[in-house]
């Protein structure tokens, strides 16, 4: 297992090329994600604003 | 392609249907492709006779570059049929993906350096093949930097399809650069005419990777068009809201008027 970790000597380049697209990638996931609930969640409440001030749909 | 193919999922309603659809099969996919990708690349493929362990940094390294040039080529068709056939989400998946493609390229750059050091001598060379990959991100920072410049969005649109389209022609040089130029960088391995000249047991965790790179751009590009949508809903919603009620235009109740695009 130490050999595994050790990468035949260039284990101080092999496991940052790893980690940082590790950080690169979740990063993207979790903005991604986060918008996506923010977003979802804004559209839903002006939504029930909208249908409460008697707006109706298809207001654009 | 008939335009009409083009027209249907132009209607952002029936675009938010076809990418609900897609969403999960790409997540899926991206967690099987790389999953097995990354075991074989780290535990069940052979070292190189030459690089040593190092070899598996080109796991996580060429499938970021792949979609760095990838990413900008969906970008530059997407401009494209903005202009051409006035598509109204086609703007939003360029807008989209030069965020995810720009990410790609750090990767690559970074990964690249991370091999460069221990196999070349050094962290950065400015040869063609790297400096081409640099020119591609400030291409994508540029298109960026373009699309909020103008306190007129629809210009800021107009400039940015313009550099995606005329900065693809980065692309192809930095494709060519390592047969066109004398560069430290190897010439490509995988997609050659005469057919790969890396080993079957490389080529499928690369491969692998390469695949759950796609499906996860997919992923997260379907996602941030459909936010992208939904934020344009809240904003009219927001300013019917504010008109009915009999506010002034400097009222924005929801704070979403000027992009709510983070």
């Amino acid at each position: 297992m130490n050999a595994f970790f050790d990468m035949g000597g260039y284990a101080a380049f092999v496991w940052p090329s790893y980690a940082v697209t590790a950080v690169g990638l979740v990063f993207l996931i979790a903005t991604t994600l986060l918008r996506q609930r923010r977003a979802r969640t804004t559209l839903a409440r002006l939504e029930a604003e909208r249908d409460a001030a008697g707006l109706g749909h298809g207001q654009r | 392609m008939s335009t009409n193919v083009f027209h249907r999922y132009a209607n952002p309603t029936k675009f938010i249907g076809l990418a609900s659809a897609i969403i999960p099969f790409a997540w899926g996919l991206t967690i099987l492709l790389g999953g097995y990708g990354l075991y074989l690349g780290l535990f069940n493929s052979p070292a190189d006779y030459q690089q040593g362990e190092t070899v598996r940094i080109m796991y996580v390294h060429v499938p970021a570059a792949w979609m760095a040039l990838g990413c900008y080529t969906t970008m530059a068709i997407a401009s494209a049929i903005a202009i051409i056939w006035k598509h109204a989400v086609a703007d939003l998946i360029a807008e989209e993906t030069a965020v995810i493609g720009a990410t790609f390229t750090v990767l690559c750059l970074v990964t690249g350096s991370l091999w460069g050091q221990p196999m070349w001598g050094t962290w950065w060379v400015w040869d063609a093949r790297l400096t081409s990959m640099l020119v591609l991100l400030f291409l994508y920072l540029g298109f960026m930097a373009l699309k909020n410049a103008f306190d007129d969005p629809q210009r800021g649109t107009q400039a940015a399809r313009l550099i995606a389209l005329v900065g693809w022609i980065n692309v192809p040089i930095i494709k060519y650069s390592v047969e066109w130029w004398n560069t430290l960088h190897q010439p490509a391995a995988v997609a050659r005419l005469d057919g790969p000249t890396i080993h079957p047991d490389m080529l499928t965790p690369l491969l692998l990777m390469g695949g759950a790179y796609m499906t996860l751009f997919t992923a997260l590009l379907l996602v941030r068009v459909r936010s992208h949508i939904m934020e344009r809903r809240a904003r009219s919603i927001a300013l019917a809201l504010a008109e009915a009620r009999g506010a002034g235009p400097d009222e924005d109740p929801a704070g979403l008027r000027d992009g709510a695009t983070p």
